[in-house]
Order: C-alpha cells, then sequence, then structure tokens
C-alpha cells in the first residue's frame, strides 16, 4: 500500500509508526504492541535501563526485529544529553539519538536553548540527531540547519494524550523541512495520528496512548491504521472545503423522467 | 521425600513452612534469609486497588492469596509466638488534581466492571478519613478489604515457624544446580528428591538448570524509603497516589516507595529517586516532611514477561518453580506457600495455580 518509503539519514523504513517503549505493562504486552504497531524502530531510554541486561526490552526488540533508537530522556541540560547520548553509542553500537531535554517537571517540554546546544555538539560528533522539539517553525528550522537528520516537534505535552494543539504550526513546520517530520508526543487516539500525517508529518511517535489503553494490543493495531490513513489521505489530496453542498452526483446529462400522463 | 528450596525470602520460606507442616524433610539454602526483595518491601496487600488492564487471571490469583491471609497470618502468628503486624486498614487512592481524578474513575469504573468493591470519595470525604492529606486533593477511592503486613515481621516469624518444625538453615549462596540437588557455592552438596526455585530476581541465572527449567525472570530494581516519627503516623491507612504510595505501621514507621527500574543487578539508591519519592510522599502528606528518613533501600523484584509468577514443574523433572512474583511476592506468599507445598506433597498442583505454570513459556524457555 506504501511504496514510498520513510527515509531517514539513507535509512529507509516502510513503518511510519515509531513506538517509545517506557510504560508498558509488561515485556509480553510490549511485544505484542510492537507486533500489532508494525513498528520497524523504537525509542528506548538509556537512563531508565541497563543495557547489559538479560532478559529485558532489549531482547524483546531483538526477538521482534525492532530497531532501537536510544533517547536522552530524563536530561535536563545540553551536558547531560551529550554524555548521556555518548553512552548510549558505546552501549547500544548505534550513533542515532532521540535528543530530549527537558526544560520543566511538569510539563516536560523541551528546553530549546539546551536543547540546539546540544545538537551541535553531537552532529559535531558524528550522531544522527532526532530531536524532539516545541512546535516552534523557527526552532525547527534551526535544528534543521544544524544538521539533524529529522525534527520531531510535540502534538501536546508527553504522556498528556491532548493531541495536536497548534496544527497550523505542525503544518509549517511540515512544510518548511526538507528532513523527515516526526509528530513526538501528545498523541491520544488514533484520529490524532492520522491529523498528523495529513498535516504532512512524515512519521508519528507514541507511546502512552497504547501502553496505557484498555486494550493496548488493539490500540497499536488502530495507530498503525490511523497513520497509514491519514498518509494515504495526504498523498490522495483533500477536496476543498465548501460553505454550500454540492451534490456527489452530477444531474448534467441524465435522462429525464416524464411522469405518466403528463 | 526432602525439598530443598533455593531462597529464603517469604516465597521460600512460607513453602518450606507448608511443606514441613505436611511432613517432607525440608532444607532452605540461603546465605541472608530474608534480606532480597522480602526484606525492603512495603507489604502492602492491595490486590484491588493495584489492578490492572488485562492482568484478570493474576487479580484472581492476589484475591485468593488476599483472601487466605487473615488464617495464614493466625497460623503463623501461633506457630512462631511472634506478630506479623498484618491490619486490615484498608487502602485509599488519592488525587491531586484534575488530571489524577480522571485516570481514578477510569480505574475505579474498572474495578467496579470486575466486581469489586470500591468507594469513591470526594475530597472532603477523604480528608475526614485521613486528615493528614494536603488539602488540596481532589478526591479518591477506599478499598476497604486492601490490608497490609510487615514483611520484615513475616520472614522472622517464618524462620521461627520452620524452626520449630525441623527444617534444615543452610546459610551458604547456592552455586549450581545438579538435577535435584543444589551444589553449594562454598563447597558441599544438599541432595533432595526435588529443588525448588524461590531464588527470586535471581532464580533465572542460577547455574546447572537445563534450559527448559530457566524461568525468564529479570531483575526490577525498586527503591523504596522508610520514616518514623516520634508519635503515631500522619496517615492511618494505606495511601496509593499517582508516583507513590505510603504504607503506616502501628509501631510508627511509615514505608514510602518505590521506583520501577530496568536496571539489571544494580542495587545503587540514587539521589534523584529519594528526592522524587520524598517530594511526592509530602506533596501529598504535608507532615511526612517532619518525621526521620531512618533509611533508603533498594531491592530487586522477580520480573516475568507477563508480570505474574511462575508456579509448579518444570519441563525437567524434579525442578519446581516458584519464582516470578514481580510486584506481588509478599500478597502471594500463602497461596504460593500452600499451593507449592499440595504440589510437593501429593504431585498435583492444585487449581489455583494451573494458570501460572512454568510451562505458558515454553517459547522463551526452549
Amino acid at each position: 500500500m506504501d511504496d514510498e518509503p520513510l527515509v531517514i539519514a539513507g535509512q529507509k523504513f516502510s513503518s511510519r509508526l515509531i513506538l517509545g517503549t517506557g510504560g508498558a505493562a509488561s515485556l509480553e504486552i510490549l511485544e505484542a504492541v510492537l507486533v500489532s504497531a508494525g513498528a520497524e524502530l523504537a525509542t528506548v531510554a538509556l537512563r531508565r535501563i541497563d543495557p547489559a541486561a538479560q532478559g529485558s526490552l532489549l531482547d524483546v526488540l531483538s526477538r521482534v526485529g525492532v530497531r532501537l533508537l536510544p533517547n536522552t530522556a530524563g536530561c535536563f541540560t545540553a551536558r547531560d544529553a551529550v554524555l548521556t547520548a555518548k553512552m548510549a553509542r558505546e552501549a547500544f553500537e548505534t550513533d542515532w539519538v532521540k535528543l530530549e531535554v527537558i526544560g520543566d517537571d511538569r510539563t516536560l517540554l523541551p528546553d530549546a536553548v539546551e536543547l540546539v546546544d546540544a545538537a551541535e555538539q553531537l552532529v559535531d560528533d558524528g550522531f544522527v540527531v532526532l530531536p524532539y522539539t516545541n512546535d516552534d517553525p523557527v526552532l525547527a528550522r534551526r535544528l534543521e540547519a544544524i544538521g539533524c537528520a529529522a525534527v520531531m516537534p510535540l502534538g501536546s505535552p508527553i504522556g498528556s494524550g491532548a493531541g495536536i494543539r497548534n496544527p497550523y504550526n505542525l503544518a509549517i513546520i511540515a512544510e518548511q523541512t526538507t528532513v523527515p517530520v516526526i509528530l513526538d508526543a501528545g498523541i491520544g487516539t488514533a484520529s490524532d495520528a492520522t491529523l498528523a500525517m495529513e498535516l504532512g508529518a512524515d512519521a508519528v511517535l507514541l507511546a502512552t496512548a497504547v501502553t496505557r489503553a484498555r486494550e493496548p494490543v488493539l490500540m497499536a493495531e488502530a495507530m498503525r491504521q490511523g497513520v497509514e490513513a491519514g498518509w494515504l489521505a495526504r498523498r490522495a489530496g483533500r477536496i476543498p472545503r465548501r460553505r454550500y453542498a454540492e451534490a456527489s452526483t452530477a444531474f448534467a446529462g441524465m435522462a429525464e423522467w416524464e411522469p405518466v400522463g403528463g | 521425600m526432602k525439598a530443598v528450596v533455593v531462597g529464603g525470602g517469604v516465597i521460600g520460606l512460607g513453602i518450606a513452612w507448608r511443606a514441613a507442616s505436611r511432613g517432607l524433610a525440608v532444607t532452605v539454602v540461603d546465605p541472608e534469609p530474608g534480606r532480597g526483595a522480602s526484606g525492603v518491601a512495603a507489604g502492602m496487600l492491595a490486590p484491588v486497588t493495584e489492578v490492572h488492564y488485562g492482568e484478570e487471571a493474576l487479580l484472581a490469583l492476589n484475591l485468593e492469596s488476599a483472601r487466605r491471609y487473615p488464617n495464614f497470618v493466625a497460623e503463623l502468628e501461633d506457630a512462631s509466638r511472634m506478630v506479623v503486624g498484618y491490619r486490615a486498614s484498608g487502602t485509599v487512592s488519592v488525587a491531586r488534581d484534575a488530571d489524577d481524578l480522571a485516570a481514578l474513575e477510569e480505574l475505579v469504573g474498572y474495578q467496579r466492571g470486575l466486581g469489586l468493591e470500591v468507594e469513591r470519595l470526594r475530597s472532603r470525604e477523604l480528608r475526614r478519613l485521613e486528615p493528614g492529606l494536603a488539602p488540596g486533593v481532589r478526591g479518591g477511592a477506599m478499598v476497604a478489604g486492601d490490608h497490609q503486613v510487615d514483611p520484615r515481621r513475616l520472614v522472622a516469624a517464618l524462620l521461627a515457624a520452620c524452626r520449630r518444625l525441623g527444617v534444615v538453615l543452610r546459610r551458604e549462596r547456592a552455586g549450581s544446580i545438579d538435577r535435584r540437588s543444589v551444589v553449594l557455592e562454598a563447597g558441599g552438596v544438599e541432595d533432595g528428591d526435588v529443588v525448588v526455585v524461590a531464588a527470586g530476581a535471581w532464580s533465572g541465572v542460577l547455574a546447572g538448570l537445563p534450559a527448559e527449567a530457566v524461568p525468564p525472570v529479570r531483575p526490577v530494581k525498586g527503591q523504596i524509603l522508610r520514616l518514623r516519627g516520634a508519635g503515631a503516623p500522619p496517615l492511618a491507612r494505606n495511601m496509593r497516589g499517582a508516583e507513590v504510595y505510603l504504607v503506616p505501621r502501628s509501631d510508627g514507621e511509615v514505608v514510602v516507595g518505590a521506583t520501577v527500574e530496568e536496571r539489571g543487578f544494580d542495587t545503587a539508591v540514587t539521589a534523584g529517586a529519594v528526592h522524587e519519592l520524598l517530594r511526592a510522599a509530602i506533596e501529598l502528606v504535608p507532615d511526612v516532611a517532619e518525621l526521620a528518613l531512618v533509611e533508603t533501600a533498594a531491592s530487586l523484584r522477580p520480573g516475568s514477561p507477563d508480570n505474574a509468577p511462575l508456579l509448579g514443574a518444570t519441563g525437567v523433572e524434579g525442578v519446581v518453580l516458584a519464582t516470578g512474583h514481580f510486584r506481588n511476592g509478599i500478597l502471594l506468599a500463602p497461596v504460593t506457600a500452600d499451593a507449592v507445598a499440595e504440589l510437593l506433597a501429593t504431585g498435583e498442583a492444585p487449581p489455583e495455580i494451573t494458570a501460572f505454570s512454568p510451562r505458558r513459556f515454553q517459547r522463551v524457555l526452549s
């Protein structure tokens, strides 16, 4: 159905749904969710796991063939984020990193200044940097200019499930950005994921909306379909909005029915 | 019939006590009984408060064990002549803000849908029950049937009860398992007719087990705090917030827990965890700030792929598993002890544990 792959830093992915691995109730559910979502890429917080541990999350990822994307969750300064990214590179033998630098405990919003600082250092050091950023088109442009491999604007705060609060900014970011745009954080249900794709995102990253759902495996499937639907709809092209109705059947050229005895 | 139990936490000691009561010869191998997860656990017995989507089978086992607790405790206190701090005080869940309240409403709906008893409380009702709660709390729920026990006293009582029944305690580390025997790290062998692996988070790394008997159990780190004041604790019953729980004991202790971390065998206590646990606890009950912080600890829960325990025979003759209890080890001690002792004595697993056979992970085990 989707013959145009997502390409990040030269790597092709046929799935446009990326999963976060935090918050799953059990490893068994996480495994089922990854399969149901059809994910090819999943984020892992280096600070939240021991890379050497057996029988853990990493085994689940390798068993289902999902590529690991380390993130710097839990970092509040550029220094911590850069150090964590370097430790992740050692531990997981990948130079890809989802860069998170959080500026506030309660909202978990990114700290723009620290983020740009860390992104510069990591790009210079040869990392493939995917920064989690505000839905700010100017900041997104700066991150792209630095050399980030993608930009990952939020829809709303992490874990809030509040959806895409500023669709205009997301559309602007998608329009102006040449690297992939990955909507990250805030997805609450499948229609949010669809909307993100319709607005121009190239992929969606989510976790809580699936892991905290009553039926995580069902919701993962819903998200997969939602992302696909939005991607297809965007390529198909939506019709212009009109104020008044326009009958879906055209009347011109149709046979006239003459009432009997008329 | 002789059973060698590897692991002297509440699970291993509970099985040893019940098996010895049925006339089996039992040896428990553990260098420091009760010093693993049993020694740091808070002892909240809260199957209803902590129920989770998709874990209905585990809920049934948890409820069965909670139902057995009063008799288990009465018999154990009688056998050991010690008290274990069992308190039928109930557990309240507290919502700090509208977000917490929405999550709590959903949980209560789920609990009621399962036919569980839970009472919704408005903020003022909640604070009448627990006047120490911060005035800003938005509301909560009360589960009268969710109780508590003091795990350290439980271990001490089980040790005493085992001793009275002639259970042999080898205070040594198990090096490996060799068919039906346990080879001790320091040398020597403990022979038996059956080996029970109840080694908690270490169950998955015991040497010598054939692959099909190795449980898919991993360590899941928990950091926990113990506080104490001069008088009665500033709360009367177990309290669950969105980020923390508090367990007050009648001797004045307040346990604040717990992190859930995938950190391998790391047991370092971190500044951040202590900070977060205290911050969250003080946010709920401001007077917690006045208590003395007497202990910080970290230990390893035995996590399984589906969060439920592995109970019963393996594909290997003479090896029985009783591990993978994750966050429910203290709660599940009575039903585990009864059921595994029955399996050892009769060769038949009782119906309450058949859904938790280690064989459900055959794919992982093989």
